[in-house]
């Protein structure tokens, strides 16, 4: 595993501006999780959500480090991979809400985000549906040699099914100008990923079935996850190929919603939480000669911007039921009651 | 009879335990679908399970919690993400002789294995002559708010591939029962519970280690005169409150469960059109090429002349089930929804 330590002065480590940016869209993507979590308490997020708290390192990385028209392709754990898009907060939250105002008007909900004006082509509720999709996504890319690149976010459960093996082995052929990106979070739902699979470290020890360098990484290091996310997605463009990333992280929260994760070792909890992304990199920027009152100032940035996006969400109405007959084909219409 | 128990908007996934019976006597339906798995499990050593999370975990809606303590995991098996592996599995294992019985974490999951379900598993017996005693089972349907991924009412896809018997209960002690049959049956079979029933509903299910209810066999859950509401699934609960509320303003209508969608209880369906003569045809499936259109147009063809009015049919839109819980609600047909339509038909 690549590794940079917590030595701040390590060259690798980015330039202030970028780590400022990079700090700040991690602080947002985490208040936004927190806020959906009490918003869900609430009873005011319907259904069900799974959140990214702990993850927010890597889909901030990469969403840095992507051109504005590059594409995003992500699971039903995207709230995350969506902002990180600049899609703002109160469309998604007011999507989560099932509001008129949110960004799917309602239709979708927590795990099917999608933003096709941000490059954030949707997320996948389906394990391992969407690898195939960015392949097609990077295709075009090339074909129409726009220069675009495609980012695949999926988790580690996902690679145990067909649909994986077959997206990278057609990326590979082909070149495909995509960066396949596994967010190991040691565990599916409820079950440990290594309980089920073949090899230790899911993607990265499979790499080389597809003629893939390994690249294992801690994804809970931002500054890491942005070099990685620069260099494959640079490798992508330049033709030179897919990538398949390993970004080993841990998710802080149960699987979905109603989990309270009593699967997981306590000692493994706390294990992890001392190595949250974003208080790890807050204390490395601090110790880099990075005021503390700069960082306060983001957060309260954040802060403002969640309770700013929540009024506006709650102020949305309940989807209208108007909506349901419209675009159900390309031409905006339906055959309701056909 | 039973009543709902929680409100509406729990999907139960990941949730609580799965509970026990009351001292009444009474089980949820998640309580009924686990004791037909326990009991054949420990009838016949043939019978095995497999799933994602089914083990430690057991099982996204909690039904195999418990098993694997008690059968090992050699016959409770945790798979990866494979659900194509995953009826594969069953298939292969199937044809000398076990009773494998899949779970689907969601039935909308049933399609990531559905080549090896439509192609193989209801094909293979008509040529080869071996039979294969599977069953695959998972949650179907909506009004959980959980979108469209996780809300499928596949039913009719699987009735069209031929050789499955699809099977849809209604009630804990048909649930039991039928599943029962299920795991017995030397077809393959799909067994489609209803998540929006799985914690709602309770009534007092039978314990006798042998109580089977046939597949295939549809039943009058109310009795009535005026119309007949025949349908299925969560959508019998449904009918059943209209058929009370409809009661009160002196309309009487006659529920039919149709309980298993294939093979169809064509007898069941046409005694009772003899008896009221106008038919509402309910379902949460599709309208189009539906179970729904395939129950109207039986009628049409074999009670044409016991009928005093059109055969109506109530049933979403071809449109994905939309998430926000407006949109759901007016997706599928709701408790106003049947009242109107057997006020329509009455005035006939
Ligand atoms: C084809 C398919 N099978 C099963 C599921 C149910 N399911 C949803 S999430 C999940 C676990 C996925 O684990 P992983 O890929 O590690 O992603 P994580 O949730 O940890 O981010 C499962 C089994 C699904 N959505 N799709
Ligand atoms: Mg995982």
């Amino acid at each position: 595993m690549v590794d940079l330590g917590t030595d701040a002065t390590h060259p690798a480590r980015e330039a202030d501006d970028v780590r400022i940016a990079l700090f700040r869209l991690m602080v947002r993507l985490r208040v936004f999780e927190k806020r959906a979590y009490d918003l869900f308490l609430q009873n005011l997020v319907k259904g069900t959500s799974h959140l990214g708290l702990g993850q927010e390192a890597i889909a901030a990385a990469f969403g840095l480090a992507m051109r504005p028209d590059d594409y995003t392709f992500c699971t039903y754990r995207g709230h995350d991979h969506t902002l990180a898009r600049g899609v703002p907060m109160a469309p998604v939250m007011a999507e989560l809400l099932g509001r008129e105002g949110g960004l799917m008007a309602g239709k979708g909900g927590s795990m099917h985000l999608t933003s096709v004006e941000h490059g954030m082509m949707g997320s996948y509720a389906i394990v391992g549906a969407h690898l195939p999709i960015a392949a097609g996504a990077a295709w075009s890319a090339q074909v129409r040699g726009s220069g675009q690149v495609a980012v695949c976010f999926f988790g580690d459960g996902a690679t145990n099914i067909g649909a994986f093996h077959e997206a990278l082995n057609l990326a590979a052929i082909w070149k495909l100008p995509v960066v396949f990106v596994c967010e190991n979070n040691l565990y599916m739902e409820y079950t440990p990923i290594g309980a089920v699979t073949a090899v230790e470290h899911p993607a990265s020890d499979r790499a080389s079935a597809y003629g893939l360098e390994p690249i294992l990484v801690d994804g809970n290091d931002a500054d890491l996850m942005f070099e990685v996310a620069r260099a494959t997605i640079d490798r992508a463009r330049s033709g030179d190929g897919p990538s398949l990333v390993e970004a080993v992280t841990y998710r802080h929260g149960g699987h979905s919603r109603a989990d309270p994760a009593k699967y997981r070792p306590a000692s493994e909890e706390q294990e992890w939480l001392e190595r949250d992304p974003v208080i790890v990199y807050r204390a490395l920027l601090e110790s880099s000669g990075v005021g503390s009152g700069t960082l306060t100032a983001i957060e309260a940035e954040a802060e403002a911007e969640i309770d700013e996006a929540t009024e506006l969400a709650k102020a949305s109405p309940p989807s209208s039921v108007s909506l349901i007959e419209r675009d159900v084909w390309s031409d905006g219409g339906s055959a309701w009651r056909s | 009879m039973a009543k709902a128990q929680v409100e509406a908007g729990a999907a139960g996934h990941g949730a609580e335990p799965r509970g026990k019976r009351t001292e009444a006597g009474e089980a949820t339906y998640l309580i009924a679908i686990a004791e037909a798995l326990w009991e054949e499990m420990e009838r016949d050593e043939r019978v095995y399970m497999l799933g994602e999370d089914i083990g430690a975990y057991g099982g996204a809606f909690k039904v195999t919690e418990g098993f694997i303590e008690r059968f090992g995991d050699g016959r409770v098996m945790d798979t990866p993400i494979a659900e194509e592996t995953i009826v594969g599995m069953a298939v292969g294992s199937a044809m000398e002789g076990m009773r494998p019985v899949a779970e689907f974490q969601y039935a909308d999951f049933m399609s990531s294995g559905f080549d090896e379900i439509t192609t193989v598993l209801a094909r293979y017996h008509y040529r080869s002559g071996v039979p294969l005693p599977v069953v695959l089972r998972g949650p179907s349907g909506g009004g959980v708010r959980a979108s469209s991924f996780h809300s499928i009412n596949p039913e009719p896809w699987f009735a069209h591939a031929g050789g499955i018997k699809v099977i849809c209960p209604a009630f804990p002690s048909d649930a039991k029962g039928l599943l029962k049959s299920a795991i017995r049956d030397d077809n393959p079979c799909m067994f489609l519970e209803h998540k929006w029933i799985y914690r709602r509903i309770k009534e007092i299910v039978p314990e006798e280690p042998d109580f089977l209810v046939p597949i295939g066999k549809a039943d009058v859950k109310r009795e009535g005169s005026d119309v007949s509401i025949i349908t299925y699934g969560a959508m019998v609960h449904k009918a059943l409150e209209a058929a009370e509320n409809l009661a009160q303003r002196g309309m009487s209508a006659e529920v039919v469960d149709l309980r298993t969608v294939y093979p169809l209880d064509e007898d069941t369906v046409l005694r009772s059109i003899e008896k009221t003569s106008r038919a509402l045809v309910l379902s949460e499936s599709y309208r189009f090429l539906g179970i729904g259109a395939e129950v109207a147009a039986t009628i049409a063809e074999k009670a044409f002349e016991h009928l005093d009015a059109p055969v109506e049919r109530l049933s979403p839109p071809n449109i994905p089930v939309p998430f926000s819980p407006t949109l759901e609600d007016a997706f599928l047909p709701g408790v106003s929804d049947i009242e109107a339509a057997v006020e329509r038909l009455s005035a006939w």
